[in-house]
This record gives structure tokens, C-alpha cells and sequence, in this order.
């Protein structure tokens, strides 16, 4: 927590400016949200020869809000056997994870609003990429928790397949963005932003290493053809099998955001961050976002679905070794040059 | 018969046990803690209907498995019994929900074998273009919801798009959509629009395209061969040995097609290729549903030049005993007065005497063995079920794979369970 402060402190932001930017910054994700899930609606309707929801509202635009009024007004139930505590705790900390990490991503230069310093993140650590994954192998906790408290053999299941292949593609998704480390010599992500305005964009010399991110990052969001932890026509609904209501929107929220902060993380370490020509910043920050989701959705829509093997291999007899030849390749020739 | 050799399948009977749907566990190793009982369905997202299958699972290994069958039992058999025949060819076709066509015409032809009535040659390839269109519809269904199975989401909408085409064509011609009661005991219930033959025709050229597109998004993708190829293996000996029949016969190496081999209607009169291919795996399976999606789109091409022919020809046969005679003609004959009456309350009667008939419907040999005590109810009618056959496959098929398999093994045997309880 200090070390928020310090950071922002430093900059010359007072702390009520960057508590005020975070709440602001964290509704701001919860509303990606919401219009994420009905970009995706739309977009893979657009895909499959249909139209999407399109009743609630003008285009379909309040079925986020309708979504969600569904969801809190629906009754919370729980399996008899269920570990409580655990039970109701693992959506929680899903959800908390997935929207912490947002925080320490750039999205515009800073400006001087009134006399005050208001910078364009909500922190700047000189770890940040460290928390971001510290963060994300802590909301794995919130999968598993699940998954076994709610004492289902799908739900067993799903948490295992979870667990197997967070971990396993999390160790890809690090040494990926290693590259980039090296390269900006920084693990700060403003500095990363920083040293991409100053040279290239990194997407150009580490495109192996932006490759290996998206493909674990797909791997580590669940998302398809990656998505055997919740993959519905053999385990249900995975881990969230007996989740109902409001808790398993908030496994799905957690899902969504991940995916939002996974692309954050692309913009920022592969494609230059929130600079770019004419427009301002956040605007820049969010066409890149979007173009990266789109293509997530789009991956999601024409691929099937690998098997748990196959996953496995192709994760650490394909991607991991990859991901570490780049790593060295990169850092070889930092020194060398 | 002819089988074409594999390249490479296993050695030997794989099939596990003398009840070949079953495949046991050994008991010992089911006391140890590691063997997880889970129950698919007869409510899961996964099969197609009501199929119960009780897995034993090692980890993510399918060690046992026991297919239960039977939630969608309807009884059609035992309630044919109590319809007039004309009256009864409306239950055939929701045996097989899916195969309606392949159905109705079974159960048709059977009659007029007993009847010894012959159709007029315009329902003869009228009836051979709706059964190759419910073919095209029926494995359109296949293909959308085991892509959908396994994950290829868009599929099911690309599928169903091309479905809607064939089902605008029943409609058109029938005023129905599914389930259409058009074939009538010696021809067809009313003649073909006109609007039908253009239409037709236009989709039997836009099919071949679609199946292309189809494959343009599987047949290259390395996730579809990984997840479909040599999985859920099926040698032809196995198949032969467990009653199989049509695609999944041929997907084995087994070249047998009743269109083929003992030609009913009018298809030894049409060119159509019957695909084999000889792996016995779930992608083999795939690949001869494409193909003979534009085998029957070739064949309904065939069928609508034979049928633009035959406009203004009769489309029933003219038997007064048996066919209902026109409507005008009610107001003005009495004789057509009374033969409406009594085919409406009484019912035809058919001779004495028991017959088999059996058509290549979309899953295999649908066959209908019909008793007939002289009355103008059928004394029994039993089917002969493909997908209950191809059912019986699926512990053979399930040997050694993942629970990831199991479901696109379980879909590539492309059950109905409507025909699988019947």
C-alpha cells in the first residue's frame, strides 16, 4: 500500500488525486465490462449470421444493465455440501484479483488539472509487471477455491483443469514479456510506455515474444480455444458449476477483466501503450484495447476447442521453450549491441 | 460388399464386453480412490437429447463407461398398432426427427409393398429429391452441433443457415417445415409447386459451395484433425460385427449403400458417388458426411431435371380403394363420396402378410418390418433403428481416450435418440 503512495507521491500527484483517479479508473473497468460482454454478443453474432441482442434498449445497449439486474435479483443459492465460507469466498477473490491488477497500466501522458499533477495511471511501481503476475497467480486461488468448495465432481473437475493449465501457461506468459524487460531495462510499465515512444514499438523486435503473450494470455484468460476449464459441452460450466446469481457473475466479471488487463498488458509492453498521433492518449489506449479484444473475440469464434493434452503439450513443448529462446536471443543481443 | 484396407487400425476385436455397451472397470481397481463415477446426461449440455452415459473416469482417461438408454421411449411402435395406415404416417417421422423423409418412406413403401400398388414415376423421383434433401438437412445438423461439441461455435450458425434453405424447400412444397407427411400411400399428397423446381435447383448448386466453405474452416484448422483424427476408432470387422450401417460403416472401409447395393425408387438411375473412407476414426466419419452432402445435392440436381419433365403428369396413383380421390369430384359422384368416407373412417385394408423394406436413410438402414392380419390396421410395425445400432459402437469406439473424446466420439455417431428409444 506505501509503496502506492510513494510511487505517486513522487510524481508530484497528491494521494487524494490518485484515490479519486482509482475509483474512477476501477468503475471505468467494471463498465469495459459490461459493453465487453455485449461487443462480444454483437460482434460474434455479427460472425454467425445473426444479429446479437438487440431488444433491450437502442442496438441492444442496456443488456448489460439488464444482464445484471438479472443476476443480483436471482436467488443465492447453495449446494447443501458445500464449504461455505470457501464457497462464497472463491468469486470474491477472483474478482478482487482481476481488478486489482488494472491499476498499475498506463493510459495517458499526465496533465496539470488546476494547479494539481494528475498522472495518466493510477500507480507506477518499479515492479510493476512482477504485481501484475503476483497478482494473477493469486486469483487462480479464487478458481480453485471454487471449484472445490462447491464439492461437485464437474466442478472437481474444472478447478483441476484450471489449476493444471494457469499454472502451466503462466510460466510462457512471464518469460514472454522477459524480452521486453530487457529491452526497456525497466520493469516499470510507464517506463516500458517510455522507452517504446523513445525507440520502437516492441511488437516489432519482440514479435515472438507478442505471439507467445497472446497465445498464453488466451491460455491464461480461459478464453477459446483455450477454454477446457469451463468448456460446456463436457464439464458444464466448469469450476462455476454451481455457482448461481451474483457469484457467478462475479466469476465471469473476473473473467472479462482479466481479459481487459491481459490486453492492457499487450498494449502496453508489445504496441507502444496509449501513444500515438493527433488523438490523445486514453483515446489511443483504447483503440488499441479494443482492436486487441476484437481479436480475442474473433479467435474465440473460429476456433474449436484443443483437448487437455494437447494443451498441456503445446504449452510447455511449444510455447515455453519458445518464449525462453526469445528471452536469451533478446538478451544476447542487448549486450551485444 | 467390398472393404477397403486401412492403413492403420488396431489388430483384432476391440469390443469390450459381451453387452458391447458397456466397458467395465476392473473391480479392483475401482476400490482404489482414483477412479471418479460421473454422469453424463440424461440433462447435460453435451449430448444430443436424452442419452445417459455413466463414466468412470481415471483423471481425464475414460476407464468405464455404460450408455442407459430409454428416457425418450414415445412407444410409436405400440401406438401404430391403434391408426388406420393412413393415419399412421405421421409417427415414423418423428421417430427419426431428424431423417423424417427417410422414415415416411420406409413405412410408405412397406404398405404399398403389401398393397402391391405402384406409384406414378413423378412420386417416384419427387420422393427420391426430399429424401436426399432430408439427408442434406439431417447431417447439416450433424455437422453443426458436434462442430459445436468440440468447440467450433460458429459452425452450428453456418450449418443452420444452409439447414433454413432446405427446410424453406419442405416448406414450400409441403406447407410444413419438418416432419411433413407428403409421401401418401401411392404417391404424394399434392402435386409439386411450381415455384419449387428454380429453387431447387438454385440450392442443389449452392450446397456443393457451402460443404466447401465448411471445410475451408475445418478441414485445414490443426485443432480439427488433432481433436478428429484417430480418435474413437472403429474397424470394419467391429463394425460389421456390431450391425452398423451407413455413414459409420462406410467411415470403417466398408463400401455398402443401400442406394447402391439394392437400389429402391429410382436411384439406380442416378450418378452419385458413395464415399468410403477407410480409418474408421471421427474425421473419416466427418468426411463422408461432407461428401455425401454433395453426393445428394448432385442427385437432387438430377431429380429436378427428371421432375421439370413431368409437370402435369399425375402425381398419385389412381386407385380409388386406397388414394383419396379429388376434392371437386365430392360435390358431383357419389362413388368418390363413398370411398372418401370410408378411407377417412375405416381405413384401406391391406392384405394379410409381413414385409421388410429398408431405404438408406441419413444414419444408415432404416428398415420397417410391417405385419398385416388383413385389417386397416397394421397388426405390428417395428423399426429398424440406425442410431440404436450405431450407439451400440460406443464403448468399442471409446477405448483408451480422454473424456474430451468421448463427447466427439459420441458425436460423430450421430444418434437420434427419438430413433434410438423409439
Amino acid at each position: 500500500m506505501s509503496a502506492i503512495f510513494v510511487a505517486s507521491g513522487a510524481n508530484g500527484e497528491p494521494w487524494w488525486i490518485a484515490l479519486i483517479k482509482a475509483l474512477i479508473v476501477i468503475n471505468l473497468v467494471l463498465f469495459g465490462f459490461a459493453y465487453l460482454t455485449l461487443a462480444e454478443r454483437k460482434v460474434m453474432g455479427r460472425m454467425q449470421v445473426r444479429y446479437g441482442p438487440n431488444r433491450v434498449g437502442p442496438f441492444g445497449l442496456l443488456q448489460p444493465i439488464a444482464d445484471l439486474v438479472k443476476l443480483i435479483r436471482k436467488e443465492a443459492f447453495a449446494p447443501a455440501s458445500a464449504n461455505d465460507v470457501l464457497y462464497i469466498m472463491g468469486p470474491f477473490l477472483a474478482a478482487f484479483t482481476a481488478m486489482t491488477t488494472f491499476s498499475v497500466i498506463p493510459w495517458g501522458p499526465g496533465w496539470e488539472i488546476g494547479g494539481y499533477q494528475v498522472n495518466g495511471y493510477v500507480a507506477d511501481l518499479p515492479i510493476a509487471l512482477i504485481l501484475v503476475f503476483a497478482v494473477g497467480s493469486l486469483g487462480v486461488y479464487g478458481f480453485i477455491i471454487g471449484g472445490w468448495a462447491s464439492d461437485s465432481k464437474f466442478a472437481l473437475l474444472g478447478s483441476m483443469r484450471t489449476c493444471a493449465q494457469l499454472v502451466s501457461y503462466e510460466v510462457s506468459l512471464a518469460l514472454s514479456v522477459l524480452g521486453v524487460v530487457i529491452m526497456a531495462k525497466s520493469l516499470s510499465l510507464v517506463d516500458i510506455v517510455g522507452a517504446q515512444d523513445a525507440d520502437v514499438w516492441y511488437v516489432i523486435p519482440q514479435i515472438v515474444g507478442f505471439v507467445v503473450f497472446i497465445l498464453a494470455g488466451t491460455a491464461e484468460t480461459a478464453r477459446a480455444p483455450f477454454d477446457l476449464p469451463e468448456a460446456e459441452q463436457e464439464l458444464v460450466a466448469g469450476y462455476h458449476t454451481e455457482y448461481g446469481g451474483m457469484r457467478f457473475g462475479l466469476y465471469s466479471m473476473s473473467e472479462y477483466i482479466n481479459l481487459i488487463t491481459l490486453s492492457g498488458l499487450a498494449v502496453t509492453l508489445f504496441l507502444g501503450g496509449w501513444h500515438g498521433p493527433v488523438v490523445p492518449g486514453p483515446v489511443w489506449f483504447l483503440i488499441k484495447l479494443a482492436a486487441i479484444l476484437f481479436m480475442f473475440i474473433w479467435i474465440r469464434t473460429t476456433l474449436p476447442r484443443l483437448r487437455y493434452d494437447q494443451l498441456m503439450r503445446f504449452g510447455w513443448k511449444v510455447l515455453l521453450p519458445v518464449a525462453t529462446v526469445n528471452a536469451v536471443v533478446t538478451a544476447l543481443l542487448v549486450v551485444a549491441l | 460388399m467390398t472393404i477397403v484396407p486401412a492403413e492403420k487400425i488396431y489388430e483384432g476385436t476391440r469390443i469390450p464386453a459381451r453387452c458391447p455397451t458397456i466397458l467395465d472397470v476392473d473391480p479392483a481397481e475401482h476400490d482404489l480412490d482414483d477412479i471418479l463415477t460421473v454422469n453424463f446426461g440424461p440433462n447435460h449440455p453435451s449430448t444430443h437429447g436424452v442419452l445417459r452415459l455413466i463414466v468412470q473416469l481415471d483423471g481425464e482417461h475414460v476407464a468405464g463407461i455404460e450408455a442407459v438408454i430409454g428416457y425418450l421411449h414415445t412407444g410409436f411402435e405400440k401406438t401404430m398398432e391403434a391408426k388406420t395406415y393412413w393415419k399412421g404416417i405421421t409417427y415414423p417421422e418423428r421417430i427419426d426427427y431428424l431423417s423424417f423423409q427417410a422414415n415416411e418412406l420406409v413405412f410408405v413403401l412397406a404398405i404399398e409393398k403389401l398393397l402391391g400398388l405402384s406409384t406414378p414415376e413423378k412420386a417416384t423421383w419427387m420422393r427420391m429429391c426430399l429424401s436426399e434433401l432430408n439427408r442434406i438437412h439431417s447431417h447439416l445438423v450433424w455437422l453443426g452441433t458436434s462442430a459445436l461439441e468440440m468447440g467450433a461455435i460458429s459452425m452450428f450458425w453456418y450449418a443452420f443457415r444452409e439447414r433454413d434453405m432446405v427446410l424453406d424447400l419442405f416448406e414450400m412444397v409441403t406447407g410444413v417445415r419438418m416432419h411433413t407427411r407428403y409421401f401418401q400411400v401411392g404417391g404424394l399428397a399434392e402435386d409439386i409447386p411450381e415455384g419449387f423446381y428454380a429453387q431447387a435447383r438454385e440450392f442443389a448448386r449452392h450446397m456443393p459451395r457451402a460443404v466447401n466453405d465448411y471445410e475451408g474452416l475445418l478441414d485445414r484448422n490443426k485443432i480439427w484433425l488433432e481433436r478428429t483424427k484417430g480418435i474413437g476408432l472403429l474397424s470394419a470387422a467391429d463394425a460389421l460385427a456390431l450391425g452398423q450401417s451407413g455413414p459409420m460403416l462406410r467411415a470403417s472401409g466398408v463400401d455398402w449403400d443401400l442406394r447402391k447395393a439394392m437400389p429402391y425408387l429410382a436411384y439406380d438411375e442416378v450418378d452419385f458417388d458413395v464415399p468410403v473412407y477407410p480409418n474408421g476414426d471421427v474425421y473419416d466419419r466427418y468426411k463422408v458426411h461432407m461428401d455425401e452432402m454433395r453426393a445428394s445435392a448432385r442427385i437432387v440436381g438430377q431429380c429436378i431435371t427428371r421432375l421439370e419433365e413431368m409437370r402435369g403428369q399425375p402425381w398419385i396413383a389412381d386407385d380409388r380403394k386406397v388414394v383419396l380421390p379429388p376434392r371437386e369430384e365430392l360435390h358431383t359422384s357419389m362413388e368418390s363420396l363413398i370411398h372418401h368416407f370410408k378411407i377417412v373412417t375405416e381405413g384401406y385394408l391391406v392384405p394379410e402378410g409381413q414385409v421388410y423394406v429398408a431405404v438408406e436413410s441419413a444414419r444408415g438402414e432404416c428398415g420397417c418390418y410391417l405385419v398385416s392380419d388383413g385389417g386397416p390396421k397394421p397388426w405390428r410395425v417395428k423399426f429398424r433403428a440406425p442410431s440404436f445400432a450405431a450407439l451400440q459402437t460406443l464403448a468399442t469406439c471409446l477405448r483408451d481416450t480422454a473424456v474430451a473424446d468421448l463427447i466427439a466420439v459420441a458425436a460423430s455417431l450421430d444418434p437420434v435418440m427419438g430413433d434410438v428409444d423409439r
